[in-house]
């Protein structure tokens, strides 16, 4: 076995510590970091264990005197963690195509060679997995998207980007919460509560939530 | 109540943070310098984690609405009320209808006004602390504006005036110059991806803190420290204090107000013991870092707790005798 097919553990100075899993982006390493995190969140000491993309982080109450039981910890729940098959909730997605806030899309149509039409059709085709919440209050990382829409991250980011923006930054896709500064191509726009501090649980989705991004309009 | 009379900058109300919201992608927020906010709510025999105000930018001012104990900790200021001069890390009284002007900063970047019984905001998500990109939190999740009246919880009745050591003075660092700052840190995940040269170059540097350095985070500037090869990694959680190195070389402190999650290579993380200092250190000035291992970094961490528990017994004592 070489190295690289083992999970890399590394600190994140005193207060969490990040498990990165060997393999592939893809849902049946996701899958294995929900049951991880699910496993080590009710571990002593633990505050929270936060899935990442094939990653986890998590965040100490007090932190470990010593890491090496946390660690061989660490290795054995990833050894034995079998897929957890989240029974997710499927949201459709209202989504405005282009415009103003999605004034990037005829960027990513000739990026990609493809025409505004076919970048709408190919990006609302797929089933969208959240993998994790992270970024911002609210925000979902999803696996799914098409690789033909592929359009590398900003070299600069926008100081501002709306909430609500549907965007592509490199290989994947995502909605904005809120708005904020964002290296991401806007795509279109949703009026979706993403998070509301005031709900129960302040997140809308969670890991294992599917969406499919439903055309409302497109706008050339 | 107090009502704020004049603000410059986004002055905001922190408690010492929201730790547990992190897979809602919600981040800490909190005090740039919880040292002082805990000196502060010391001073005052609040809870530690009561709220207060966190004011960079002067001049500040404000008028209280009736009688009450407040603190001025963190950065060094010339502060005056009804005539009188507030010395810092100091506790002092106002009158209904005193104002507290704060008119300079000779030293330190960030000044916390704390006031017996703490400012009494909701607690949203399990903190009072302002979380400016979810809009909640703190003062209707934004920076305070002239003409905010926030309130303030009950307290108990008078306390005479009582200062203590600045936390730069009792746990100063050796062999720190002037207009420098030194700061520990454990190194991160991506440290090895840096060849030896670069690495040195890293710890040598004496970095530039760039104006675009805020609650978010802290931008660096110095010799480009760039990895042998690119890196990018999957997103993944980041806390604050990680130090990142994103494609231009040029360090990234993230701070109390930074995403949950990010990708660029983390060569070291700021240990907590640490972290305020960063939080105080000046726009313009010097930085620089010092390794540090996970052991040192835990026994950091119990020599604060040892200063703060002298704070604490040190006023205990002061409140006795004076009560004798």
């Amino acid at each position: 076995m070489t190295a690289s097919d083992r999970p890399r553990i590394s600190l994140l100075g005193t207060s969490a510590l990040l498990f990165e899993a060997p393999g592939a982006f893809d849902l049946p390493h996701q899958r294995r970091i929900w049951a991880l995190a699910a496993t080590a969140s009710k571990w002593p000491g633990i505050r929270e264990a936060i899935p990442g993309i094939t990653n986890m982080m998590l965040t100490f109450e007090t932190p470990p005197r010593e890491l090496d039981t946390l660690v061989a910890a660490l290795n054995d729940g990833w050894d034995a963690a079998e897929g957890l098959a989240i029974g997710g909730r499927e949201i459709g997605l209202p989504v405005t195509y282009g415009g103003e806030i999605g004034s990037q899309l005829q960027s990513v149509a000739d990026h990609c060679g493809l025409s505004v039409d076919d970048v709408v059709s190919i990006h609302a085709a797929p089933l969208y997995t959240v993998f994790a919440l992270g970024s911002h209050p609210g925000y979902c990382y999803l696996g799914g998207m098409d690789p033909r829409i592929t359009m590398p991250r900003r070299q600069t980011p926008l100081q501002r980007s709306a909430g609500g923006s549907v965007s592509i930054g490199g290989s994947q896709t995502g909605v904005s919460a809120s708005s904020g500064p964002s290296g991401w191509h806007a795509i279109g726009h949703t009026s979706w509560t993403f998070f509301d501090p005031s709900w129960p649980t302040p997140a809308a989705l969670a890991p294992g939530d599917t969406i499919r991004f439903e055309i409302e309009r497109v706008i050339r | 109540m107090i009502e704020i009379l004049s603000v410059t900058g986004p002055a905001s109300v922190q408690d010492l943070g929201r730790f547990d919201q992190y897979r809602f992608g919600v981040g800490t927020s909190g005090a740039m310098d919880d040292v002082a906010l805990r000196a502060g709510n010391i001073l005052l025999d609040n809870d530690e984690n009561a709220a207060g105000i966190e004011i960079p930018m002067l001049p500040f001012k404000l008028r209280f609405g009736r009688d009450m104990a407040f603190a001025l900790t963190g950065a060094g200021v010339e502060a005056e009320i009804a005539g009188r001069v507030i010395p810092p890390w100091w506790r002092s009284h106002a009158r209904a209808g005193d104002i507290l002007t704060i008119k300079a900063m000779p030293r330190g970047a960030r000044l916390y006004l704390t006031i017996g019984g703490g400012i009494d905001v909701p607690m949203v998500l399990g903190s009072r602390s302002t979380q400016f990109r979810g809009e909640f939190g703190g003062w209707q999740g934004r920076p305070l504006q002239v003409g905010d009246i926030l309130p303030c919880a009950a307290s108990a009745a008078a306390i005479d005036e009582l200062g203590v050591e600045p936390a730069e003075i009792t746990l100063a660092r050796p062999n720190t110059a002037a207009d420098e700052t030194i700061v520990r840190v454990v190194i991160a995940g991506e440290y090895d991806g840096f060849d030896a040269a670069t690495q040195a170059l890293f710890w040598s540097s004496s970095w530039k803190i760039t104006p675009q350095s805020n609650r978010y985070g802290y931008r660096l500037q110095g010799p480009a420290v760039k990895p042998k090869a690119p890196i990018e990694k999957r997103s993944h959680g980041i806390v604050p204090g990680v130090i990142q190195i994103p494609p231009n070389g040029q360090p990234i402190i993230q701070m109390r107000d930074a995403q949950t999650s990010g990708g660029y290579p983390k060569i070291a993380t700021v240990i907590g013991a640490d972290l305020w200092r960063v939080g105080q250190a000046r726009l313009g000035s010097s930085l620089r870092f010092e390794q540090t291992a996970y052991a040192d970094a835990l026994a950091a961490e119990a020599e604060m707790s040892t200063y703060l528990d002298r704070l604490r017994t040190n006023v205990r004592l002061v409140e006795e005798t004076r009560t004798c």
